[in-house]
């Protein structure tokens, strides 16, 4: 397979914290990767070192399309087709759809003037296309603000489809969306799939990662735990293997049955409370 | 969460009423406050006939609210961002000080003029340097500029006045606060001028979309890759230089400058941009609410005195105007959550 990103011996230390350690990742071309982890597993570290918010620890190495990248920044990783969708989604409540579209990246002239009728159209495509919304009563220049939570993450995925973003990070997309709204959320990731693209979605919720996941790689304590194909498991034995990262750190091929019991229930609890909220 | 978002976004209305409750959707701050005009109108036509049948009273706004609503549009975009300017009635004399300088080295009332507006301009940047890239509270830091510019002009002056005849001689006068026919002030002319330049940044510039999205969300545009701490200075530079503008012209109107001036155009500049519409949180507000408001605030004063209430009672309206209006979009706001 050939990759979009990869990450080799990558760490990072905060002074004397260290948030990663000799991290291994790769991302392919058209794939979806779900990053599993707890809080503290070193996602948005991992996150902010792909879009060049922080620099790794000497000795890492990443690669863009085969080719080595050093000191990235923010712009470079924009350049170079990385999106983050975060967490809050990055909206201007109180503005248009248009406007939110285009936000940062408006369609102007060499002086600067806004080409309205340009952005309107486009944003009304969109629209009808990736977005697919069909009530009328939406139009370009409704205000973000009135959309549900599952309509507002699809506008901020839409946006990064629509600047030919090569990768999409989406930071914890569901949270805080009802069912119905994850549904649509998901429904946003898939369409990436679709559109060829990549994407790297981060959730502690196993239940909205692994039905669009291609691939599900889990952090732990700022290491690899371990990673699988979809294919190769069911949900059930994720669970299973995911409890025993929980209780030990690591994964074994095989999961231990006989665990200490105080673990045992907090991990379930944990699962719990992921099912109640899928 | 579906009544919700039905009560948000109703279902395609019937056809006969669409294009009315889509122009009321679209544009409710522009709406609403032509009716507040409207009604205050009536309430003095009713109060003081006599004076609001006369041509004379319309003309004597027209010369007078300027002074203020020259300010008030571009402030307007200040407050889009979330900020706020305390400073401009300092900068209006830090504008004629400048004049006063330069004039007296060089006897040149055009380079006088160009002083006067780029003083205004460095004093907005300064504001906005302070606000952006110190991280002060802009209702802080302009308190202090507005001391500290009004200090400076009274240590350059001496605290003394500048007789402005000379301006008189020379095109400026006609071009600034001349009357078209006899009877159209200029300033009215200027107050229309800055109206549309304001509005076509704000609604066709990128800068304006800038100003939108940085006073909307200030992280979320930063993260989209907008310059905020750049829109920031440069709607305080664009307030500067319109503050010592106006104060050029107030001084040329009254044909002297007081080291005074600027003093009482705090309080009526920010009425007009809240009476406006402009959102006290930022993120919305429009030149047609300021533009309009800025004519009641101005017809209110004329009122007040027209009703034969003394000129203190204006201070009374204007607070309560000011308290009033941010309390109703406050309410209003949370209402349309």
């Amino acid at each position: 397979m050939d990759h979009f990103l990869q990450m080799k011996n990558v760490s990072k230390t905060f002074g004397e914290v260290a948030a990663l350690h000799h991290v291994n990742l790769e991302v392919g071309t058209n794939e979806i990767v779900g990053l599993l982890g707890d809080n503290g597993a070193g996602k948005s570290t991992l996150v902010k070192i792909i879009t060049g918010y922080h620099q790794p620890d000497a000795g890492g190495e990443m690669y863009l399309k085969g080719n080595k990248v050093d000191h990235l920044t923010v712009a470079r990783a924009r350049e170079l087709g990385i999106e983050v969708v975060y967490q809050e989604r990055a909206l201007a409540d109180k503005q248009s759809l248009w406007r939110n579209i285009f936000m940062g990246r408006e369609l102007s002239d060499a002086w600067g003037r806004l080409d309205l009728r340009t952005m309107k159209e486009e944003t009304r495509k969109l629209m009808h296309t990736l977005m697919g919304f069909t009530s009328s009563a939406i139009t370009p220049e409704s205000t973000v603000k009135t959309f549900s939570g599952g309509e507002r993450q699809g506008v901020a995925i839409t946006r990064a489809l629509y600047f030919k973003a090569e990768m999409i990070i989406l930071d914890e997309p569901t949270m805080g969306l009802s069912l119905s709204e994850t549904k649509k959320c998901l429904d946003f990731v898939a369409g990436i799939k679709a559109a060829g693209k990549s994407a790297i979605f981060i959730d502690h919720n196993i239940f909205h990662v692994y039905p669009v996941a291609d691939r599900i790689i889990v952090l732990d304590r700022g290491t690899v735990a371990g990673q699988f194909m979809k294919n190769e498991l069911t949900l059930e034995e994720l669970i299973d293997r995911l409890q025993h990262v929980a209780q030990t750190g690591h994964l074994d091929t095989r999961p231990r049955r006989r665990a200490p019991v105080k673990a045992k229930v907090a991990a379930k609890k944990a699962v719990a409370r992921g099912r109640s909220r899928g | 969460m579906s009544q919700a978002q039905e009560a948000g976004r109703p279902l395609s209305p019937t056809a006969g009423k669409s294009w009315i409750s889509a122009y009321l959707r679209a544009y409710p701050l522009q709406i609403g406050i032509v009716f507040v005009a409207a009604f205050i109108w009536v309430l003095f036509l009713i109060g003081s006939p006599q004076t609001f049948l006369a041509g004379n009273i319309y003309i004597a706004f027209m010369s007078s609210t300027p002074y203020f609503a020259l300010i008030a549009i571009p402030l307007t975009l200040v407050v889009i961002t979330g900020e706020i300017d305390l400073s401009f009635p300092s900068v209006m004399a830090f504008g004629m000080t400048i004049f006063d300088l330069v004039f007296t080295a060089t006897h040149s009332v055009w380079l006088g003029f160009i002083g006067c507006i780029l003083g205004g301009i460095a004093a907005g940047l300064i504001n906005g340097v302070i606000v952006t890239k110190i991280g002060i509270p802009s209702l802080v830091a302009t308190i202090g500029t507005q001391f500290f510019w009004r200090g400076g002009v009274m240590v350059l002056t001496n605290g003394q006045g500048m007789g402005m005849t000379d301006v008189q001689s020379t095109v400026l006068y006609p071009a600034i606060v001349g009357k078209i026919g006899g009877v159209i002030p200029m300033q009215f002319i200027w107050t229309i001028i800055f109206g549309l330049v304001v509005w076509f940044f704000l609604n066709r510039h990128r800068l304006g979309a800038h100003v939108y999205l940085t006073g909307d969300n200030v992280e979320s545009a930063r993260l989209m890759g907008v310059n905020v701490d750049l829109t920031k200075i440069v709607a305080f530079a664009i307030v500067g230089g319109a503050a010592a503008f106006s104060g050029f012209l107030v001084s040329e109107d009254v044909l002297f400058f007081w080291p005074t001036l600027g003093d009482g155009y705090l309080l009526n500049t920010l009425a007009s941009v809240f009476l406006g519409g402009t959102s006290v949180f930022g993120g919305m507000g429009t030149i047609f609410g300021t533009f309009v408001a800025s004519y009641i605030i101005g017809a209110i004063q004329g009122g007040i005195v027209a009703a034969g209430l003394t000129g203190y009672w204006t201070y009374v309206i204007y607070g309560l105007i000011i308290v009033v209006s941010v309390a109703l979009q406050t309410v209003v706001g949370r209402r349309l959550k």
